[in-house]
C-alpha cells in the first residue's frame, strides 16, 4: 500500500525524544499533572456528592491525619505497600514484569499461617517466630521462581505466567481456610496467641521498621552492588550483558527469588503481624497496585516512599469522603485511577518534547 | 450432564466475548490488562442504560410491542459497545500517543473500570428503588429474559436442540464475532497489516502503514467486544443478577487468549473448555467445599501448561506477537 507522497506536508507537529531533562522541570511538569489530577478527582467526586470541594479535600485530609489511630493506620497502609512495591522493583528494573506479587505475598502469607495453625503451642515461641520467618520467605521465593526458571530456560511469557500464579494462590488460600474454619464459617479466627512478637503494644511498629531497614537495604543493593548493576544491565539490554559476561540466567533467577523472598516477607508481616489471620482478600490487590507504586517512583526506592504515601493518601483519604457522604467505598478506586492517569500520561512530557511546525504557532 | 454442557456454552461465551477482544488488541501489540476494568465497564454501562430505558418506557410485561422488547436488548448491547471503545480510546491515548507503559496503564483501566463500575451500579440500585416506590417495576430478571429468549423450536428438537438452539441472542453473537474476527485476522489485508504492526511494528511503518491509527483502531474494537462480554455475564449468565464484581472474568479471558494461542476460532471451543472447567465444581457430586477451590485452579494451571509447551515447542505460528506489549517510536529505531 504505497500512499501518495506528492501530497504530503510538513505534519503539524512532531516528537523528538529528550536527551536529558533537568531535575527541576520533571518535578514541575509532575506537580501539575498532580494538582490537575487533584481538581479532576474533585470535580468528579463534587458531580456525584454536590458538596463544597474544599470541604471534599477537608474530610480527605482529615481522613488521613485527623486522628492518632487514622495516622497508625495510613502508616501500616503504606509499609505494607512499600514492602510489595521494594519486592517487585528489582525485577521491574531487569524488565522482567512480575506480576505475580499478589499471590507470592499471599503464599507467603499462606505459609506463615500454617506454621501458626499446625505447629503454634507445640515449639517455643521464640522458634515458632523463626520457623514462620524461614517459612513465608521461603515459599514466597518459590513462588516466584517458577516463572522465573522458565523465562531464563525457554523465554515464557513473565507477565502472563506470574498473572496465572495469583489465581492458583488465591484458590490455595481458599482451599486451606475452608479446611481450618472447622466451624465452616470460611472464616479462620484470628489466632492472637501466635504471631510476631509486638513492639510496644502496637502490632504496626515491626511492620514499619522491617519497612524502613528494606528500603534503605534495597537502595543499597541497587545502586552499589554489583548485583544491582547486572540488574540494570539486563533490563537494558540481554544483548549488552550477555557480551560482557553476565549469566543473564543467573541474573534472572536470583532475582526472582528475591522478589519472591520480599513478598514472602510482607505476606509475613501482614499474616504474622498484623491480621494473625489470612483471607483470600489479605493483599487485597496490593500487588497491583505495588506495580504502579514502583513505575512512578522510577524504580528508586527512596521515590517510592513518596509515590506510595500518595496512593495510600489517596485510597484511605477517599474511603473517608466516601464514608462521611455515604458513597460506595469504590469512589477511592476511581480518584486514584484518575490520578494515576494523569501522572502516567505526564510521563510523556518529560521524556518527550513536542515540536511544531514552525510557521505556524499554536498551543499544544 | 446436559445442564452442565449448556451452561458450560454460556460461560464459555462470556469469556470468548472478553478473549477475542484482547486477542484483536494483543494482535496489534497492546497486551491490554485492563480488560477486566473493561468488562465492567460493559456492564456497568449496559445495565445503567437498561435501567433508564425501563424507567423511561415503563415495566417490561407481557404483552406490550416487540418493539419494547427490541430496544430493551439492543440499548444495553449498543451503550456496552460504547463504553468499551471509551475505555479503549483511553488506553491508547495513553500507550499510542503518550507512550506509557502498557501493563501499568492496563492495570490502572481495571482499578478505574472496576471501581467505576461497582460505583455506577450502587448508584442505579439507589434509584431502582425510588423508583420501585412511585410503581415501576426495574426489573432485570424481566430484562434478561429477552436476553436468554431462545428459538422457539429448540425445546421440540430433543437433545440436539437444547445443545444447539437453547440459547439467547448474546451467545450466537459471541461466536459470530469470534468467527469474523479470525476471518479478518487471517484472511484480510487489514488483518495483515494488523498483525504486522503487531509482530513488528518498524517494519509496517517502512511499509506505509499507519501503526497508531492500527493500534488506536484495534485497542477501541477489542474493548468494545470485551465489554460484550461483561454484559453477557450479568445479562444471560447471571439471568440479570449483578450484584457480582466481574473482573475474575476478566483475567479467565486473558487466560482464555493463551490457552487458544491467539486465535479467535480456536477460542470457541476452548472457550467452552474453559466454561466446563470453570462450574465443573459444582457439577460433581460427593466433593466437600474445599475441594471445590482446587478445582477453580485448573483453568489458570491449564493455561500456564499451555504457556510452557508453546514456549518450548516454539513453533512460530503459535507465539505471542512478537511485538507485544512493546510501545512504537519512530525515532527510536
Amino acid at each position: 500500500m504505497q500512499k501518495n507522497e506528492n501530497s504530503r506536508h510538513e505534519p503539524l507537529f512532531h516528537i523528538a525524544k529528550r536527551s536529558s531533562v533537568s531535575m527541576k522541570k520533571a518535578i514541575a511538569v509532575r506537580a501539575i499533572a498532580i494538582v490537575a489530577a487533584l481538581l479532576v478527582a474533585g470535580v468528579f467526586i463534587f458531580a456525584i456528592t454536590k458538596r463544597n470541594p474544599i470541604e471534599i479535600y477537608k474530610q480527605m485530609f482529615l481522613g488521613v491525619f485527623g486522628s492518632a489511630h487514622r495516622i497508625t493506620k495510613a502508616l501500616k497502609s503504606l509499609a505494607i505497600l512499600l514492602c510489595i512495591s521494594l519486592a517487585v522493583t528489582p525485577a521491574f528494573k531487569m524488565k522482567f514484569w512480575n506480576c505475580g506479587a499478589e499471590g507470592q505475598a499471599l503464599i507467603g502469607g499462606l505459609a506463615c499461617a500454617a506454621c501458626m495453625f499446625y505447629i503454634g503451642g507445640s515449639v517455643p515461641k521464640w522458634l515458632l517466630v523463626i520457623i514462620m520467618t524461614v517459612t513465608s520467605i521461603l515459599a514466597g521465593a518459590i513462588w516466584a521462581v517458577i516463572p522465573a526458571l522458565f523465562k531464563a530456560k525457554w523465554n515464557t511469557n513473565e507477565t502472563l505466567f506470574t498473572l496465572m500464579m495469583n489465581y492458583v494462590a488465591t484458590s490455595l488460600v481458599a482451599f486451606f481456610i475452608k479446611c481450618w474454619a472447622k466451624d465452616g464459617s470460611g472464616i479462620l479466627r484470628p489466632m492472637t496467641e501466635y504471631g510476631l512478637p509486638q513492639l510496644a503494644n502496637t502490632d504496626y511498629l515491626l511492620a514499619v521498621i522491617v519497612v524502613t531497614l528494606l528500603t534503605v537495604a534495597t537502595y543499597i543493593y541497587m545502586k552499589y552492588s554489583k548485583h544491582g548493576y547486572e540488574i540494570t544491565v539486563v533490563g537494558e539490554s540481554e544483548n549488552t550483558a550477555r557480551y560482557i559476561g553476565i549469566n543473564v540466567k543467573k541474573v534472572i533467577i536470583r532475582t526472582m527469588l528475591l522478589s519472591g523472598a520480599i513478598c514472602g516477607l510482607c505476606g509475613l508481616l501482614l499474616v504474622g503481624g498484623i491480621d494473625k489471620t489470612i483471607s483470600t482478600e489479605t493483599i487485597g490487590g496490593q500487588g497491583f497496585t505495588a506495580i504502579m507504586v514502583s513505575w512512578l517512583g522510577k524504580f528508586n526506592p527512596i521515590f517510592m516512599i513518596l509515590t506510595s504515601f500518595l496512593i495510600v493518601f489517596l485510597q484511605v483519604g477517599t474511603k473517608q469522603v466516601s464514608t462521611s457522604f455515604r458513597i460506595d467505598t469504590s469512589l477511592a478506586d476511581i480518584t486514584t485511577a484518575i490520578i494515576l492517569f494523569f501522572i502516567i500520561g505526564c510521563e510523556f512530557f518529560i521524556n518527550y518534547k513536542i515540536m511544531f511546525r514552525k510557521k505556524e504557532k499554536e498551543v499544544k | 450432564m446436559l445442564t452442565f454442557l449448556t451452561q458450560a456454552v454460556r460461560i464459555g461465551m462470556t469469556l470468548l466475548f472478553g478473549s477475542t477482544g484482547e486477542t484483536i488488541s494483543e494482535k496489534s501489540g497492546h497486551l491490554n490488562l485492563g480488560v477486566p476494568g473493561v468488562m465492567c465497564i460493559g456492564a456497568a454501562f449496559g445495565c445503567v442504560s437498561e435501567t433508564i430505558y425501563i424507567s423511561k418506557v415503563g415495566s417490561l410485561t407481557d404483552g406490550r410491542s416487540f418493539f419494547v422488547y427490541l430496544f430493551a436488548v439492543l440499548i444495553p448491547i449498543l451503550t456496552a459497545i460504547i463504553g468499551g471503545a471509551l475505555a479503549g480510546l483511553l488506553y491508547s491515548v495513553l500507550t499510542v500517543s503518550l507512550r506509557s507503559n502498557q501493563n501499568v496503564t492496563g492495570l490502572v483501566l481495571t482499578t478505574f473500570g472496576v471501581g467505576l463500575s461497582k460505583l455506577m451500579i450502587t448508584s442505579v440500585q439507589k434509584k431502582i428503588i425510588s423508583a420501585s416506590v412511585t410503581g415501576v417495576n426495574i426489573s432485570f430478571t424481566q430484562a434478561s429474559k429477552y436476553f436468554t429468549a431462545s428459538l422457539p423450536f429448540a425445546n421440540k428438537l430433543g437433545v440436539v436442540g437444547k445443545l444447539l438452539f437453547s440459547y439467547g441472542i448474546m451467545i450466537y453473537l459471541a461466536i459470530a464475532v469470534a468467527l469474523i474476527a479470525a476471518y479478518v485476522l487471517s484472511k484480510t489485508r487489514l488483518g495483515l497489516h494488523l498483525r504486522a504492526v503487531g509482530e513488528n511494528p518498524a517494519t509496517a511503518d517502512a511499509a506505509g502503514i499507519n501503526v497508531s491509527a492500527y493500534r488506536y483502531g484495534a485497542t477501541c474494537v477489542g474493548c468494545a467486544v470485551s465489554a460484550l462480554g461483561g454484559l453477557t455475564f450479568i445479562m444471560d449468565n447471571l439471568n440479570g443478577n449483578w450484584e457480582y464484581i466481574i473482573d475474575a472474568m476478566g483475567w479467565l479471558s486473558v487466560a482464555l487468549v493463551i490457552f487458544t494461542v491467539w486465535k479467535p476460532n480456536i477460542a470457541i471451543p476452548g472457550s467452552i473448555i474453559f466454561g466446563g472447567l470453570y462450574i465443573a465444581a459444582s457439577y460433581i457430586n460427593g466433593i466437600s467445599l474445599a475441594t471445590k477451590e482446587i478445582f477453580k485452579i485448573l483453568p489458570y494451571f491449564v493455561t500456564v501448561v499451555v504457556l510452557i509447551i508453546t514456549s518450548i515447542r516454539n513453533k512460530r505460528e503459535n507465539q505471542p506477537p512478537a511485538g507485544l506489549g512493546m510501545n512504537y517510536f519512530r525515532e527510536e529505531r
